[in-house]
């Protein structure tokens, strides 16, 4: 007699917890054969909501955290889902994708996370720096977290592109609420596991499920969230700058419609970096 | 002449424990005389020529500490704007954004030298048209602009270090707003970076200080700047909105108050123009019972009295440790009273005059609200001036984090006193504000002056000193104090894109 | 020795420290003040009155110091210009100066105390300042011990101090820091602080012996001029205060007494409270008052040199 398997109940991953959306809905996603995948929560503007509060609560002490340990967090995580990479792999192909497109965007996806891993006790060595005043002061740049940003994944590469989103951001100390694919949700239900295996503080990156015309418009709106990052189209590229106005967040999108290559390293790095940081500069006095 | 007799100690007269800041010397007139050759009537700068506006309107440009006029200002409407940003355009596909970078960098240190050489009469036409002291203008404004272009020339043959790893190249034309505290320094904090990365430039000067603006175009003239480089169109709002929106711009960038930066931000919402903003400021100035009490009452009056508060990044929120407070406050009203407010022109006039009367009227108001909800008012016994737009400098004690002049940007002469016991208590209050600009520290500890440098969420942060500034120097905001820096390798950034 | 960090933290802790280039770019705004007119006239005479006009070389003699006397009576011959505030001479060299000062405006003042370094037994040190005033110093400017102050023997320093009021009688006393040996602005408020609670109202602090690689500057000035107010504050007793050594000039000198005009206000402005060490300062002051008097620039060999002490 043949056991009867037991079937995930999909969760989000939001402030260290797996919750479902406090709304309750859930919506059917099928694989690309059409059949009945799993229902994935539909989040709510209250689920963003909550998950900024989580973010919130985090962020000080993930950015305090020092950058040697940053970086071995980051690579942890690189190390929980290589371990894992065949059921990444496998979430990816819940929407389509071939075998070994799948293997690979696992692969790229875990590379890149490395690359960040290496970068954390970097960036500050290059973005930052003393500056020759002309007084009699010491003045130096540093860089600092922006604090909570939202990001905005584009349907395509639902592994890879969340985590060529989300990487920089942590890398340098920031929160992180991340709206997953809505036609390919599955791979970010899945990296929430590995989230939640690996020694990233809960509520440092929060993974947010459901659709994108109802959470757009709160992410743009929410004041604590300090900057959007990530893939939009043209309506919704104006829509959140227009909301962002109201608390001077910063914007920084890529557009939906134009390709991107997301295997590509040039969409790694310092820059990216760059983006989601604050330069601080202090003064000081040279006396005795 | 007093002459020498005993001692007074031999007279024993008991001490009244006050000091007599009176008249027994006192300070002639010092006016600054020289000639700064304004003209009467001042045209716009387009393709490297003044021009008369499109439509033949000006608007005036008083003095604001006679409230005579100084010259005709040029308005420029959306035909001028436009024909300066084709200029722009023209310029940078056929010159500026194709010229080598150590060519590019020859002009600007042209343009400082430039300005070194008229440096007087650019301080002077400064402080006519926007009030402040002459000594500001003289020994700041117009020496640290002629400092922004030269170290920014030397930038525009080393870009390629300015992004580790990539190569940048420039945007195209940018387009520029500035407002009216430093007019000239602005200016040069826009122009230098944009032309040094290659790009050409429509810029705004405020509308109630256009002088020095227009007359920099003498300057450009002069350097023989290739036409089309800096466009310089004057005008109030619209003149703004059409800058800021014109389809030519790839970038704006953007100083002035909050207010105005969120609608410029939700104007260009539907387009790619990259935007930086340099918004207002609340900032803490945070004195520790420790602190050299003399040299941060001095940091203190230079916080907030410096260009009469007419600053963004202004210490306009003391915030001092319980245990000092009296000690610093009746220190800081010794300091007030011999400041010299007064006439622009004095040489040594220390504050000057309100900007405009639009401001005066902004910083009366919020004064008056400040009176309503019960703080404490101390203002300097100077005498004002009876013509102009002139304010005491003043001080709020007894202020809770709920009043206005707690949480508003006054942009004056305005000074509010809050206390704190602890530093997370003081760290808590510093960021309990939606600017995040900058923010002073004052004390003698070095390890607590790291830890609230790292705490305050402020783009700048002064320890033991106050309002510092250089080229080299990142300047610019967190929070709703806008995004992108000015200075330094950093503020190049924000006039690249990058490949 | 390991006293000296602990006593002088524990009394910058009480009276306060000093940042300095703060203190630096206040003094520099005294610099940009323009005194035009009246108001420079004023200044200029103001400064004349308070100029301790001195001569200290082993070179000095009885000839000298009768010349120096002349010119602090009668510094011009043109114009009003007032006397000068005192002479200061050598403690040989007072009995010269009583010959023509005593009985006048004029006072005589006498370095004592081993004067410059200070380093003579504390007994040779008091016999030599009641030996000047018995022979008719009015002012004895003694210098502090500057070892006992370094190796945080702060009590040592006061004491010394103390019988040198005593030593003083009636003469008034001017405290001189040496701040060039001090090095640190923080010690030289200190040292003030610990000078002025062991002097009387009236009684001179004074930045210099004039022998050192520098001597008065607008900085030091400053720090002393604050710690006399908060001292003045704290207590009611108001101390006067001698910058010397180094201000050559008339446009120096004014700079000097707009720092007293901003700290100390009014009541410091005359010669009881404010005083000039100087030499060759005294002329410049008066070439500039011809020059304000005739309107024509004035050629230095119009003014009888006075020494060149400093």
């Amino acid at each position: 007699m043949s056991r009867l398997p037991i079937t995930k109940t999909p969760k989000c991953y939001v402030g260290g917890a797996f919750i479902r959306s406090e709304s309750g809905r859930v919506a059917p996603l099928h694989d690309a054969r059409g059949a009945f995948f799993a229902n994935i929560p539909q989040c709510t503007r209250k689920d963003l909501r909550n998950a900024v509060e989580a973010a919130a609560k985090a962020g000080p002490g993930w950015a305090k955290r020092s950058a040697y340990n940053r970086g071995q967090i980051l690579y942890r995580l690189a190390e929980m889902m290589e371990a894992r990479s065949a059921e990444l792999a496998e979430a990816i192909q819940i929407g389509g994708s071939t075998k070994a497109d799948a293997n690979h965007e696992v692969a790229s996806s875990i590379e890149r996370l490395i690359h960040y891993a290496g970068w954390t006790d970097k960036y500050e060595q290059l973005l930052g720096n003393v500056n020759p005043v002309a007084s009699p002061h010491f003045n130096f740049t540093v860089t600092e977290p922006m604090g909570i940003i939202g990001v905005l994944t584009p349907e395509e590469a639902p592994l890879l592109a969340l985590i060529t989103l989300i990487a920089p951001a942590i890398t340098c100390g920031n929160t992180v609420i991340a709206l997953a694919s809505e036609s390919q949700p599955y791979p970010a239900i899945v990296l929430g596991e590995m989230l939640a295996t690996s020694d990233l503080p809960g509520g440092v990156v929060n993974l947010l499920t459901g659709q994108r015309s109802e959470l757009v418009p709160t992410f743009a709106s929410h004041t604590h969230l300090r900057a959007i990052s990530g893939v939009a189209n043209a309506d919704e590229r104006k829509e959140i700058r227009l909301a962002a106005a109201d608390s001077v967040k910063r914007v920084n999108l890529r557009k939906a419609e134009d390709p991107t290559d997301w295997p590509s390293p040039k969409l790694q790095g310092l820059s990216a970096i760059r983006e989601l940081i604050e330069f601080k500069t202090t003064w000081h006095p040279i006396g005795a | 002449m007093p002459a020498a007799s005993r001692p007074a100690k031999k007279t024993a007269r008991p001490s009244s424990r006050e000091l007599v800041f009176g008249d027994l010397w006192e300070f002639d007139p010092a006016p600054e005389t020289a000639d700064p050759k304004l003209k009467t009537k001042c045209d716009l700068f387009i393709h490297g020529q003044f021009v008369k506006p499109s439509a033949g309107k000006y608007f005036d440009s008083i003095n604001p500490a006679t409230e005579t006029k100084l010259a005709d200002i040029a308005l420029a409407t959306n035909t001028d704007v436009d024909l300066a940003y084709r200029s722009a355009r023209k310029a940078y596909d056929s010159v500026w954004g194709r010229m080598p970078g150590a060519e590019r960098g020859k002009y600007l240190f042209r343009i400082a030298r430039l300005l070194q050489d008229h440096a007087r009469e650019f301080a002077i036409a400064e402080t006519l048209d926007g009030g402040k002291p002459i000594k500001e203008s003289r020994d700041f404004d117009v020496p640290m602009a002629a400092a922004h272009f030269f170290y920014h020339a030397g930038w525009a043959d080393k870009l390629e270090y300015v992004s580790p790893g990539r190569s940048v190249k420039p945007l195209g034309v940018v387009g520029q707003v500035i407002p009216w505290n430093f007019p000239l320094l602005m200016l040069a904090w826009k122009l230098a970076p944009a032309l040094a990365m290659g790009n050409t430039v429509v810029i705004k000067p405020a509308e109630t200080t256009s002088i020095t603006a227009l007359k920099f175009g003498e300057i450009l003239q002069e350097a023989e700047l290739p036409p089309g480089v800096v466009n310089i169109v004057s005008g109030a709002g619209e003149t703004g909105a059409a800058v800021m929106g014109h389809p030519a711009a790839a970038k704006i960038a953007f100083t002035g108050s909050t207010e105005v930066g969120k609608i410029i931000m939700r104007s260009v919402a539907g387009t790619d123009k990259k935007v930086t903003m340099e918004l207002g400021g609340k900032a803490a100035n945070i004195v520790f019972d420790d602190a050299p009490l003399d040299q941060a009452v001095e940091g203190i009056v230079n916080g907030i009295f410096f260009n009469q508060g007419h600053v963004c990044c202004a210490g306009s929120r003391l915030l001092v440790q319980e245990s000092i407070t009296d000690a610093v406050l009746t220190k800081l009203k010794r300091r007030i009273e011999v400041l010299r407010v007064g006439d622009p022109m004095d040489k040594n006039t220390d504050l000057g005059a309100i900007n405009s009367k639009e401001q005066l009227n902004k910083i009366t108001e919020l004064v008056e609200s400040g009176v309503r909800e019960g703080a404490e008012l101390y203002q300097s016994p100077c005498r004002l001036p009876s013509k102009g737009f002139f304010f005491k400098p003043s001080v709020f004690s007894n202020v809770s984090m709920s009043h206005r002049v707690a949480r508003e940007e006054i942009f004056g002469p305005v000074l509010s006193v809050l206390t704190f016991r602890t530093v997370d208590e003081a760290i808590e209050k510093a960021n309990n504000t939606a600017y995040g600009l900058s923010a002073g520290v004052w004390t003698d500890k070095g390890s607590r002056i790291l830890k609230m440098s790292t705490e305050l969420k402020a783009g700048v942060v002064w320890a033991n000193t106050y309002n510092k500034f250089d080229p080299t120097s990142p300047f610019g905001g967190y929070k709703e104090s806008g995004f992108g820096r000015e200075g330094g390798r950093q503020g190049l950034i924000d006039y690249c894109r990058e490949e | 020795m390991s006293a000296a960090p602990q006593a002088l933290r524990r009394l910058l802790s009480e009276i306060g420290t000093v940042d300095q280039v703060g203190i630096e770019e206040r003094v520099a705004k005294y610099t940009t003040r323009s005194i035009k007119k009246k108001s420079k006239l004023f200044g200029l005479n103001l400064a004349v009155s308070m100029v301790d006009l001195t001569t200290l070389e082993g070179k000095d003699t009885p000839g000298k110091v009768a010349s120096l006397c002349q010119k602090a009576l009668l510094p011009h011959d043109q114009g009003d210009v007032p006397t000068v505030a005192a002479v200061c001479v050598y403690p040989a060299m007072v009995k010269h100066a009583a010959k023509y000062v005593k009985g006048t405006p004029v006072r005589i003042a006498s370095v004592a105390t081993a004067f410059p370094s200070g380093q003579a037994p504390l007994k040779t040190r008091l016999a030599e300042v009641r030996a000047a005033v018995a022979d008719g110093a009015d002012e004895i400017d003694m210098v502090i011990n500057r070892g006992a102050f370094l190796s945080g023997q702060f009590s040592l320093m006061q004491d010394e101090i103390a019988q040198v009021v005593e030593a003083c009688g009636n003469a008034t006393l001017k405290v001189i820091l040496e701040t060039s040996e001090l090095e640190t602005y923080d010690n030289i408020r200190a040292a003030s602080f610990l000078a002025m609670r062991v002097i009387r109202p009236g009684d001179f602090i004074k930045t210099s012996t004039g022998k050192t690689s520098s001597n008065a500057t607008l900085g030091n000035n400053q720090v002393m001029l604050d710690a006399i107010r908060d001292f003045f504050l704290e207590t009611g007793t108001a101390i006067a205060m001698k910058p010397a050594g180094g201000i050559r000039t008339a446009k120096q000198a004014l700079h000097f007494l707009i720092a007293v005009k901003e700290t100390l206000g009014d009541e410091w402005l005359n010669n009881q409270r404010y005083r000039f060490g100087a030499s060759s300062l005294l002329n410049d002051l008066l070439r500039q008052l011809e020059k304000e008097r005739t309107g024509a620039y004035q050629a230095p060999y119009y003014f009888s040199e006075a020494a060149e002490a400093y």
